[in-house]
């Protein structure tokens, strides 16, 4: 989830009235915001870098809001403002407009072929004659760095470049070019460098190392020149010098090229309705006319406004109340959906404006409704849904859990304590440390672990005993501990090709191994699941090789003619390479054949 | 016990006495330690009302180890001065003596003593008075030793200065008859034993009492683990309102049932490395066209599970409504902390039927949480891929003072739905939460590490009570 940083002065200033913490977050929490931390510059430098840095830094009180994971109109001061001004009835939603330039003649944004192979959509916009302030100014570069954290997918999917359009001249072209070929004077820099020197200097980069890989290997890298050979960006790693923005500039041209089209175009229309407010013509934007390789144009922004149409009995239904269809085109209304009711039977015209992308089926609109109502003045109802429980699902019949409830009960009574371990684990605890090759052990592997903890799903509950026994090494002895849960073996007949599989699994450490003990275990689990000591259709154990076991201490546990499992004195090279220094016995068995 | 002559002979003295027995007197009598007549009369009060014992102290003066040497050889200045012969002796020699040292000074501002510097061969000191001197200090401590005169409390003083002297307090028990007072005893018995019961000497025979301030010995017991007796409660309240148990076995998991049937772009931020585990064997079980989708990870959430059987039930002849609940593992590659681990199990609730609302789910999750014990609960919209509306579940926190989050739920959206082929006019809402959140609050744990895993905390586990929930 996004959080947005504003000043709280500014943003009350905005809203045009001050609230307490108390209040605001109480607004906050009905529109769906989270303040999730109230704080100053100084506070944040002082806990991050110490007070000493913090000296001279602003005291003024900052908001952290945390933001909607899919509400990009709110990633700024202006867009919250704006969306809170309209929830609370203090102002219509704008309308944003594209319009042609006063010359008639747009801007241009020529697209090459060669942009194909690696960044192959641009789109564009002007800004004219915005009014920058230094907040206003800082709020517009932190939107755009906002975005290209969320929606552009750090940059992969969308890169956002502004540029004074004063200080170059159209039309642009945006095309590919061999990385030596490309030489700049980079945003900050002080002297031209290449595309190929450019990405070795980024490489130590705090910031723009992060973006390096979305082009580094590819042969061409994206640039946009101006009509005089002026680069204004290298997307999506940096801008050019000659182009920047600053306080001063009263003409933005803004480009963002992608990877995802539509993607772009949202992102465009984020930046133009989020400034265009500070135009001359405030929400007016002026169009750039974007020329695709195959010859064909588009003129941008879109700043497309759809209208839907959706039954206030719908919405009724859906959310449990039963309002009037003009109580709910008002409520619409306040969402920045601006409603109208058709006056055919109960149909509602809304209309989503180029700010709500958010907005893709009625059940979107449907919720906005819910919100604009409030969740908590809904009725709180209890459904006439009629079932009688199971402990399992009829149609698929499959009581494990059950079972498993069940029997882990009585094995407490019968003495023993109840472990819960992780299901992931070293390839070492499921193979080394038991005496066993990991090729035998039909383990799924992880891919991309962090730590040598999560390499394999466990193929077996042991390991995870023992180290409980090794990290309890204080506690009196004997212990006993069992565990049923689930491990994961490799099987081809599962479309995962991996299933789970439920393991009953018991160890007794003390000074004597205790065979008899987890025998006794053994017994008392084939009694609670009624299967009598008795070869056929019984149980019986039979002496069995395995090589976590000691020598001549292991058997193999035989239901019904199949074996489930084996019990056992563990090896002693088990016992030192878990750190144990005593005897131990263990016992382990499937429990799905008992099902 | 206590020595049976020794308890005897006090019960004949306690006898004889008109009023009572001083434990010190009988002790002093007897030529035995007090500390025996103690231990016979604990045993006597032990038995009852034999007799009655009034714990007294009194305070006496007493002479220290180095004034009883004192009172028997003499002060260290007199012994100075009968050690020193007629010709003198010289200083040094007189300074090995044990009592050398403070005896000469004492003795020297006494002047019964004189040294000569000037002699040969060192200091040499002589006596400075008559044969016939007064040792005072040694007077003074035979008269308190012997005859318990009294001293003046300048005396005393001062010999408790010089540490001769102390005062001491003395325990001693005033002993006499009790209502139950006997010189013969019966011997108690510890336990009743089978054959009392069936000779019925019991009756005749007296139990020593009980000592109820100790602690039981405790059970040689099994014990389950508090993360899972709270499963239990959390199943328990599931089936108590009609739901069904999905079955949740199979923790490696498509990315296509994890993601993509839960509307989860493959763009979606969730899907990216760094939130999933994959898995590298078994990866990919189909074609590269669909390979996204068929990526094999640990599912991040049972959700993956709920829509596995959604699509179970869709197949179904005819719709009916189900309630079905899950409570299992799910797996996040994520950074790990005092709250979070990279697995932990998730509590969901789900609800298929036609014409649900959104006050049902509001209302439904009333009710489970009412059987939690929560009871003051609110709703914040948020943002989920698969549910819309969502909903963060709030409750009331009465020690923080605020309100809390405790679950998430939604509605989840039509194109989840739609194409499981469920009809269009059902609509499922869900909730879910995790169980070790709930689990550390009601068991007070701050480290979740000492809650699962291997690094658990045995002792926590022996130790925890039952769970109850909600009261």
């Amino acid at each position: 989830m996004p959080t947005v940083s504003v000043k709280r002065d500014l943003l009350f200033q905005a809203l045009g009235e001050t609230y307490t913490d108390e209040e605001f977050d109480e607004m906050c929490f009905e529109f769906g915001l989270e303040l999730d931390e109230i704080t100053t510059e100084k506070e944040q430098i002082s806990r991050e870098q110490g007070d000493g840095k913090a000296s001279g830094a602003s005291e003024a009180v900052l908001y952290k809001i945390d933001v909607p994971a899919n509400r990009y109109d709110l990633l700024c001061l202006e867009g919250l403002a704006r969306g809170l001004q309209v929830f609370t009835n203090k102002m219509d939603a704008p309308r944003y407009q594209r319009v042609s330039p006063a010359s008639g003649e747009p801007q241009r944004l020529i697209v090459t072929q060669e942009t194909a192979a690696v960044r192959p959509h641009a789109v564009a916009a002007v800004l004219r004659n915005i009014s920058f302030t230094p907040e206003r100014y800082d709020s517009f570069i932190e939107l755009q760095e906002k975005l290209h954290q969320n929606v552009c997918r750090k940059r992969t999917l969308v890169a956002i470049g502004t540029h004074d359009l004063d200080s170059i001249s159209g039309p642009f072209t945006y095309t590919a070019k061999a990385p030596a070929e490309i030489r700049f004077k980079p945003l900050n820099q002080t002297k031209e460098s290449t595309a190929v020197e450019l990405m070795s200097l980024y490489k130590t980069d705090s910031h723009l190392r992060h973006y390096l890989h979305i082009i580094e290997d590819q042969p061409a890298y994206p640039v946009i020149y101006d009509s005089n050979g002026v680069v204004l960006s290298m997307p999506p790693i940096i801008n050019g010098d000659h182009s920047k923005i600053s306080l001063k500039t009263k003409n933005v041209f803004i480009e963002c090229t992608a990877t995802d089209l539509t993607k772009a175009k949202i992102v465009l229309d984020m930046m133009v309705t989020m400034f265009s407010e500070y135009c001359a013509m405030a929400f007016t934007v002026e169009e750039v006319e974007v020329v695709c390789p195959d010859g064909s144009s588009c003129m941008y922004p879109e700043l497309a406004y759809r209208t839907e149409s959706v039954s206030s009995d719908f919405i009724n239904r859906q959310v449990g109340i039963k309002e009037s269809s003009e109580s709910i085109s008002r409520l619409l209304t306040k969402m920045c959906l601006r409603s109208w009711v058709t006056g055919t039977g109960d149909q509602i015209q809304v209309e989503i404006p180029p700010t709500r992308s958010d907005v893709i089926h009625a059940c979107d609109i449907m919720e906005d409704a819910a919100m604009a109502y409030g969740f908590n003045n809904i009725p709180r109802t209890t459904p006439r849904t009629y079932t009688v429980a199971h402990q399992f699902i009829k149609f698929i019949k499959f009581p494990l859990n059950k079972l498993t409830e069940l029997l882990r009960q009585d094995l407490a009574a019968a003495g023993f304590t109840e472990a819960l371990n992780f299901a992931l684990c070293s390839q070492e605890d499921i193979s080394d440390k038991l005496r066993k090759k990991i090729s035998e052990t039909k383990a799924a592997h992880i891919a991309n672990p962090k730590t040598a903890e999560f390499q394999v799903a466990r193929t077996t509950l042991l390991p995870g005993l023992l180290k409980t026994i090794a990290a309890n090494r204080k506690m009196p002895l004997p212990l006993k501990l069992f565990e049923i849960s689930d491990v994961v073996l490799k099987d081809e007949t599962k479309d995962v090709g991996a299933k789970n599989s439920r393991r009953l699994c018991a160890v007794y450490y003390h000074k004597s191994p205790g065979f008899e003990v987890i025998h006794g275990l053994l017994d008392r689990a084939m009694q609670l699941l009624e299967v009598k000591p008795a070869r056929g259709e019984g149980y019986h154990i039979q002496a069995a090789d395995d090589s976590t076991f000691f020598p001549g201490r292991c058997a193999e546990v035989m239901v019904r003619g199949q074996s489930v499992g084996h019990l056992g004195v563990l090896h002693p090279d088990v016992i030192s390479r878990f750190e144990l220094t005593m005897p131990c016995s263990a016992l382990e068995i499937d429990l799905e054949p008992f099902l | 016990m206590a020595d049976a002559g020794v308890v005897d002979t006090l019960l004949q003295r306690i006898e004889k006495a008109d009023d009572g027995v001083d434990s010190i007197n009988v002790a002093n009598s007897l030529g035995v330690d007090h500390q025996v007549i103690v231990g016979a009369v604990k045993s006597l009060i032990a038995l009852g009302d034999v007799i009655t014992a009034e714990l007294r102290s009194s305070k006496h003066w007493e002479l220290t180890g180095e004034g009883r040497e004192i009172a028997e050889q003499g002060s260290h200045e007199a012994r100075v001065f009968y050690s020193i012969p007629s010709e003198g002796l010289a200083q040094s020699d007189l300074m090995k003596l044990s009592f050398g040292k403070v005896g000469f000074s004492k003795a020297m501002s006494n002047k019964w003593i004189k040294v000569d510097k000037t002699s040969e061969g060192g200091p040499m000191v002589f006596r400075a008075v008559e044969e016939d001197l007064k040792d005072l200090v040694r007077a003074k401590l035979l008269q308190i030793q012997g005859a318990k005169v009294q001293l003046e409390e300048k005396d005393k003083n001062e010999l408790k200065k010089r540490k001769l002297l102390s005062e001491v307090t003395v325990k001693s028990y005033w002993i006499s008859k009790g209502s139950a007072f006997s010189t013969t005893i019966t011997k108690q018995e510890t336990e009743l034993t089978p054959e009392m019961i069936s000779s019925g000497s019991w009756k005749e025979k007296k139990f020593k009492p009980y000592n109820f301030e100790a602690l039981g010995v405790a059970p040689d017991s099994g014990h389950l683990h508090p993360l899972l007796k709270v499963r239990t409660q959390f199943r328990q309240i599931f089936l108590e309102m009609g739901f069904t148990e999905m079955p949740t076995n199979n923790f490696i998991e498509s990315s296509f049932w994890n993601f993509d049937s839960l509307f989860q772009p493959q763009q979606h931020p969730a899907r990216d490395q760094h939130d999933t585990f994959f898995l590298s064997d078994p990866a990919y079980k189909y074609n590269w066209k669909i390979e996204e989708a068929q990526k094999n990870i640990l599912r991040t959430h049972t959700t993956a599970v709920s829509a596995r059987m959604l699509y179970k039930l869709a197949q179904q002849a005819e719709f009916k409504p189900v309630k079905y609940f899950s409570i299992d593992r799910v797996f996040r590659n994520e950074t790990l902390d005092a709250t979070h681990l990279a697995e932990f199990h998730q509590i969901e609730g789900v609800v298929a039927d036609r014409g649900l609302t959104l006050g049902d789910l509001m209302g439904i999750l009333h009710q489970f949480f009412t059987k939690l014990g929560i009871t003051k609960l609110r709703f914040k919209p948020a943002y989920n891929p698969y549910t819309e509306p969502s909903m963060e579940v709030f409750s009331y926190h009465e020690g923080l003072k605020k309100w809390v989050e405790v679950g998430n739920s939604g509605v989840f959206r039509p194109e989840m739905l739609l194409p499981m082929g469920l009809p269009e006019d059902v609509s499922v809402i869900a909730w879910g939460l995790s169980l070790e959140r709930p689990t550390m609050i009601k068991y007070g744990i701050n480290n979740i590490r000492e809650l699962v895993g291997h690094k658990v905390n045995l002792q926590m586990v022996y130790d925890s009570p039952i769970c109850r929930l909600g009261s």
